[in-house]
């Protein structure tokens, strides 16, 4: 898994709710085998004039000047601002690999769906809950300000202003945290249990056979 | 203490649990697919590892898959990504292995939430994942069920374990007698309809009520399919006769001692009298109108004999700023009656409304009737090859020939318009899946969520119609 420590990163803002997984990778894009290569069509429906499919050439495709990835103040962007229920619908993580393929880095939103906020921190994408009114005011900011940075430290569990001038705290799970500050290998640290996994799983065979028939 | 069904299908599978409550919980079956586990294998192929457990896994190819052309093999399949795919997981079914593996083409092949259940792969007390949000299906047998992603596909071949923590427990009665020609769908529609798309996030729901319990296992599967919808990764439903009725006699069910030795187990799993739901919603069954959708969010729903709503009416501005967008896209006005919606094609199938009884209740509406003129195309999918069979044994499919509907072959297909069925641009579709999301069944593509019922007296009318009304 890739770290998260602390970031420094111009906000995008996208306002609209129940931005579903669909939305952030069309379905024709899913035929990959690999995880990687899912920027280029990141929200590619409303990102692009022209129906995307696989292998075309993005870079000469009509973009839609209208949304907020294609305005040249938000280049570079690596921290995205969403509204509530960011992530909806399908489970694929094709979501948060397009998310990371384009460059960002967290997601900051009032709620999120929970299969996509589980995928984000496999992926070193920290996904930020802050409050409905500290998210206002973030795309309050965001419109006022071209050039509108955060600063997100995990260690800390903050969402602050480059000036300092406001900080919001953040909760995140401590196991969570742990492994993304450290960019763990999870599977590893499973197979430190499997002495207990294979244990639970002889009784589990011996008490209901049928289940491992 | 007394214990909520989801208490106790949690407690049986725990295998470890850290001090902050974050756990690992054990998985009995693992239902793969070929859109969501490639990654998975090759990231266990690149670290060296193996199956813990191969023989949980039960795998099909579904989404990819054409629904027309299966004469020509493998070739049926036009699109090189899609076939590579597909393949994909042939290969890693040959070197990885399974309990069993239904490939394209088999007659036992079909979508992974319709074959996991007709073939008694999905059992009571069991914890089932999927790369698949609609893994929460399986719930309707008493499991805890839900969708993963490909991280976790891999660390469950891996370690036949999920990292993960104990949701809330909410519970959704629906009570009393569900009207004549109101199904299960109705019923989920009017859940996600009054708890909202993020209604029940961060909890698995258990459905009871006495409407719940006179729900046959197609219907408690089409509920708790849409348990996602509600933004709930699991939903699930207490065992009862119903459940070991469906089970009895099928390909991996238990057979003879054992059976009662299951039984006797399964009986245990449902919630104690006086357990605790952190949230409780109760729903009058006999409330419950056909419902359609109007917008492009499963929560955008009315009753049938409704209109689509009026956007000067809501105060939230977020909202709001939704309903006009939702109408924009689905070019509706408000105030339209939903009668007057008026349909250029009409998808029947998807792992929430493509098993038989799904298509018996769609049938019945069908009988000596025609699709009318301005509905293009009317399809009907069904969800496994065995689906299918059964249904053409019952001489469904002439019905829905002679009426005019394509009789085509199982998979997900047009639900997610991975393979070639799909809505033009523009295309407006009464459908019984279950996602209205914009570009869903193709870009530019308009949904309309309904029953199977309903999606066939649509395409009889040309426009909704309520069928209860005989139309």
């Amino acid at each position: 898994m890739q770290k998260f420590t602390r970031l420094d990163g111009l906000v995008a803002p996208l306002d609209r709710a129940n931005v579903d997984t669909d939305a952030i990778i069309p379905k024709q894009f899913l035929k990959s085998i690999k995880r990687t290569g899912f920027g280029p069509n990141l929200f590619d429906a409303w990102r692009y004039l022209d129906h995307g499919e696989p292998g075309m050439d993005n870079a000469r495709r009509p973009i839609n000047p209208d949304f907020f990835l294609n305005q040249a103040r938000y280049k570079g962007t690596e921290i995205f601002l969403a509204r509530k229920n960011f992530g909806c619908g399908s489970s694929r993580e094709h979501a948060p690999w397009a998310l990371i393929d384009y460059g960002f880095r967290c997601v900051i939103a009032p709620s999120f769906a929970d299969i996509f906020f589980g995928n984000c921190y496999k992926n070193g994408l920290l996904p930020v809950v802050l409050a409905e009114a500290e998210v206002d005011a973030l795309f309050y900011d965001c419109a006022s300000f071209p050039g509108f940075r955060l600063v997100v430290d995990l260690e800390q569990q903050s969402v602050s202003t480059t000036d300092g001038s406001r900080r919001y705290r953040f909760e995140v799970d401590p196991f969570r945290k742990h492994s993304l500050l450290n960019g763990l290998d999870e599977i590893a640290l499973t197979l430190q249990h499997a002495d207990e996994i294979r244990a639970f799983e002889a009784a589990r065979r011996e008490q209901f056979p049928w289940l491992f028939r | 203490m007394a214990q909520t069904l989801y208490d106790k299908l949690w407690n049986s599978h725990v295998v470890h649990v850290d001090a902050d409550g974050t756990a690992l919980l054990y998985v009995d079956r693992h239902l793969v697919h070929e859109v969501t586990s490639p990654q998975a294998y090759d990231g266990l192929k690149l670290a060296g590892r193996k199956p813990w457990r191969a023989g949980s896994v039960v795998a099909t190819a579904d989404h990819n898959t054409p629904t027309t052309g299966w004469e020509q093999g493998i070739d049926g399949i036009r699109d090189p990504i899609a076939r590579l795919q597909v393949e994909t997981l042939d290969k890693n079914m040959r070197e990885f292995g399974a309990k069993v593996y239904f490939p394209f083409l088999d007659r036992r092949q079909g979508i992974v939430h319709v074959i996991g259940p007709e073939n008694g792969a999905t059992l009571p007390g069991m914890t089932v994942v999927c790369g698949d949000s609609h893994t929460s299906t399986h719930g309707a047998f008493g499991c805890l069920a839900h969708g993963i992603g490909t991280s976790e596909v891999e660390h469950v071949l891996a370690t036949q374990c999920l990292i993960t923590k104990k949701m809330k427990n909410m519970r959704v009665l629906v009570e009393g007698p569900l009207a004549r020609g109101v199904t299960a769908k109705d019923v989920a529609l009017a859940i996600i309809g009054r708890i909202g798309t993020a209604g029940g996030t961060g909890c698995a729901i258990e459905f009871a009520g006495s409407a719940i319990r006179s729900l046959s296992m197609e219907g408690r599967m089409t509920l708790c399919n849409m348990a996602i919808e509600a933004g709930a990764r699991a939903g699930m439903v207490a065992v009862d006769e119903t459940t070991s009725q469906y089970l009895r006699g099928r390909p991996f069910s238990p057979a003879g001692p054992e059976w009662d030795q299951a039984v006797a187990y399964w009986s245990m799993l449902r919630s104690d009298p006086d357990a605790k739901f952190e949230r409780e919603v109760t729903l009058e069954a006999r409330a419950i109108k056909p419902q359609v959708t109007w917008g492009t969010s499963p929560e955008m729903v009315v009753p049938v004999d409704e209109t689509v709503p009026d956007p000067d009416n809501e105060k939230d501005a977020v909202k709001r700023e939704g309903i006009e967008r939702a109408l924009v896209y689905m070019g509706l006005k408000p105030r339209t009656r939903i009668s007057d919606i008026r349909l250029d094609k009409v998808f029947i199938g998807s792992c929430t409304n493509s098993r038989i009884e799904d298509l018996r209740s769609a049938a019945a509406v069908v009988k000596g009737r025609r699709v009318a003129r301005n509905v293009r195309l009317a399809m009907v999918v069904p969800g496994s090859g065995l689906v299918k069979a059964q249904a053409e044994q019952e001489g469904l499919d002439r019905i829905f020939i002679d009426a005019g509907f394509e009789w085509r072959e199982p998979g997900c297909s047009m639900c997610l318009a991975m393979n070639a069925d799909r809505l033009e641009p523009g295309e407006r579709c009464a459908s019984t899946s279950n996602r209205n999301f914009e570009g869903r069944q193709g870009d530019g593509g308009r949904t309309h969520l309904v029953s199977p019922a309903m999606a066939a007296a649509a395409a009889i009318a040309g426009h909704f119609v309520d069928v209860r009304s005989g139309f």
